[in-house]
């Protein structure tokens, strides 16, 4: 049960972490975060890291559409920019890795902001189209810009490197994957305990009485835009650094869905809604094709025979995640976290 | 064009705050399209007032709330605030100015707590920017936390809301969301509050809560308060200055007891003709 939580202050009452054990656990994982890399494998490390890039984009895409209301097919292309502009500046500038995250999310989100301009007049299902052709011009770009972009081969880039220390394993490029994540996440979630993210949630309810209250919908409604596709940006960044070959084919339309449900499915407009559902839509492919591989010595077809049916597992449990808990795993954690608040009474 | 801008400017510096009226409505004309839902409308609101509008359904109280809050551009006329002609000033910098309104149909955030939703009257007032929110440090943390203090030790307990402050709107009864819009309006540091229909579909008591915080808003706020409103007992017991409109024109305007005993307000609410004769007339035809 939940006790000793009185608030002496405002202060305290306005905390991300507003009780003892949540902190605990907090600390629990952030060791589990620093310790990781030395204990996993590299599969372990390679999955991980793709599941933070993927926590990144998904947060950014949340603000938008979970948050503001917006619904975006772009999140994708915009990841492309960031990726693109990080791997031009690794191969011509060699400035340090820090500055080049910046610049591609600041690049991504001034493409965001262009995109985002439709955004007054259109919403809903039209918005998510004409962000949807926003991204094939990208994806053109990507591929015929060949002085720059390289063209249908791509780029390939350096290694980040700190201090003249290159990293190049999964578990080496999860020191700059990690913090950022972090800091990124913490940055979202205290977003929306001020102004800016109350303004955001005002426009995804009632655009109308927002702007009775004094909030300006295009400025707002772009600047939405701007800090999804920040992250967007940010996010494409780093997978450069992951992966160090970026081809116009890197970043498809189907990454934008996938991005959507991992929203649908995690929780709109809950930061945790986002980092659940994008681990569940990075993990649970991943898991299906490890079940997959312990069946096959006993199962010589396992392989041929489980793999279509592994992408018929995991569809199916999007569609039961939805019907189930349409407010995503977010809600079905606060349950969990509501019946721990006063076990052992009963609600 | 240039001429009418000049007259335009010359007549919003001319000095009459005669009477300190805060809002004016001038000659206002609103058309869609064939409908004139206002035609010529004029009256002003003085400061430190309540100042009613009454009138049947349909008679424009609602075109006209939303002339004045900047959804409607007058097709002709002004509406001067503080003043200033503010025709040409969108809705937010109304709101900037000090000019603070509730919907008829509630207009809260579904999706936010109540202190949310009152917070976010705040928001025009607050410096916070995107630098700042993200890291919730120096202006972000200090802004946030006057702002709860002063919301939690003048707007909440002032409206009785204490018990309701960490819940969703979406969970809470009519009266009380009500109240949650009216605590969101006064977060706007408003000069003048419109209120449109703030007691309909309440009860009794809720009715009169709501009469008493109107009254408060004027009397310990010196807020300038405009409303809308069916209920004539309210309107008659609060009002200082009561306009009738009907067909969108202004039938009458004055004292609340004069008002109510205008044979035009009795004829627009009640129909006119005796009912005798009508009924006459009525038997005649069969």
């Amino acid at each position: 049960m939940r006790i000793g939580t009185a608030k002496e202050n405002y202060l305290h009452d306005a905390a991300l972490f507003d009780t003892n054990v949540q902190r605990a656990w907090m600390v629990a994982l952030a060791a589990a975060l620093l310790v990781l890399p030395f204990i996993s494998g590299q599969y372990i490390g390679y999955l991980v890291c793709l599941v933070l890039i993927n926590i990144v984009s998904t947060t950014g895409l949340n603000i938008l559409t979970g948050f503001t209301g917006l619904v975006s097919l772009g999140q994708a292309a915009f990841m492309g920019v960031g990726a693109y502009t990080v791997a031009i500046l690794e191969i011509n500038a060699g400035t340090p890795f820090l500055l080049n995250l910046l610049i591609a999310g600041g690049a991504a989100s001034l493409v965001g902001v262009v995109v985002g301009l439709p955004s007054l007049r259109v919403k809903g299902l039209y918005l998510a189209i004409a962000t949807i052709a926003a991204s094939v011009i990208l994806h053109f770009v990507f591929a015929n810009w060949t002085s720059v972009t390289g063209g249908v081969s791509g780029l390939t880039m350096p290694p980040a490197s700190i201090f003249g220390f290159e990293l190049v394993q999964p578990n080496q490029v999860y020191w700059i994957i990690m913090p950022i994540t972090v800091v990124m996440l913490f940055g979202a979630a205290n977003l929306f305990r001020t102004r800016i993210g109350r303004a955001f949630i005002a426009i995804r309810d009632r655009d109308i009485s927002a702007e009775v209250l004094g909030i300006r919908l295009l400025r707002y409604k772009l600047l939405s835009f701007a800090i999804s596709s920040f992250y967007a940006g940010v996010a494409g960044g780093l997978w450069a650094y992951f992966f160090r070959v970026i081809t116009p084919e890197s970043f498809p339309l189907m990454m934008s869905i996938f991005f959507l449900a991992a929203i649908i499915v995690g929780g709109m407009g809950s930061i945790l809604g986002g980092i659940l559902g994008a681990v569940f839509m990075t993990m649970v492919p991943e898991i299906l094709k490890m079940m997959v591989g312990v069946l096959s010595p006993i199962w010589p077809d396992a392989v041929a025979v489980m793999s279509p049916v592994r992408i018929i597992v995991f569809g199916g449990l999007i569609i039961f995640f939805l019907i189930f808990e349409p407010d995503g795993l977010a809600e079905i954690w606060r349950n969990i976290r509501r019946f721990f608040h006063l076990w052992p009474f009963r609600t | 064009m240039q001429m009418r801008q000049v007259s335009q400017s010359a007549r919003s510096i001319e000095p009459p705050l005669l009477n300190q009226e805060i809002l004016a409505v001038d000659r206002v004309s609103l058309s869609f399209g064939g409908v004139k839902a206002l035609s010529n409308v004029s009256f002003s609101v003085k400061e430190g007032s309540i100042t009613s509008v009454i009138g049947p359904n349909g008679a424009g109280k609602t075109s006209l709330f939303n002339s004045i809050s900047g959804f409607y551009k007058p097709s002709e006329g002004d509406v001067r605030f503080l003043g200033e002609n503010v025709n040409k000033i969108t809705a937010p910098e109304r709101a900037e100015r000090g000019m603070a309104r509730t919907f008829q149909n509630i207009a809260l955030f579904k999706g936010m707590t109540v202190l949310d939703n009152i917070k976010l009257g705040r928001h025009a007032h607050l410096k916070t920017n995107v630098l700042d929110a993200l890291f919730y440090f120096g202006r972000a943390r200090r802004e946030e936390c006057e702002l709860r203090r002063e919301i939690e030790e003048r707007i909440i307990d002032f409206l009785e809301i204490d018990h309701i402050r960490n819940q969703s709107v979406a969970n809470l009864s009519y009266g009380l969301q009500k109240r949650v819009e009216l605590a969101r309006a006064l977060a706007m540091q408003p000069k003048i509050l419109l209120l449109d229909e703030p007691v309909a579909g309440m009860n009794r008591e809720e009715t009169e809560d709501m009469a008493r915080f109107i009254l408060d808003v004027k009397e310990e706020w010196g807020v300038t308060v405009l409303m809308v409103e069916h209920d004539m007992g309210l309107v008659m017991d609060l009002s200082d200055h009561v306009v009738c409109l009907n067909f969108g024109k202004v039938i009458t305007e004055g004292l609340p007891g004069d008002v109510q005993a205008h044979p035009d307000v009795i004829s627009a609410y009640l129909g006119s003709g005796d009912v005798a004769a009508l009924r006459k007339k009525f038997k005649e035809g069969k």
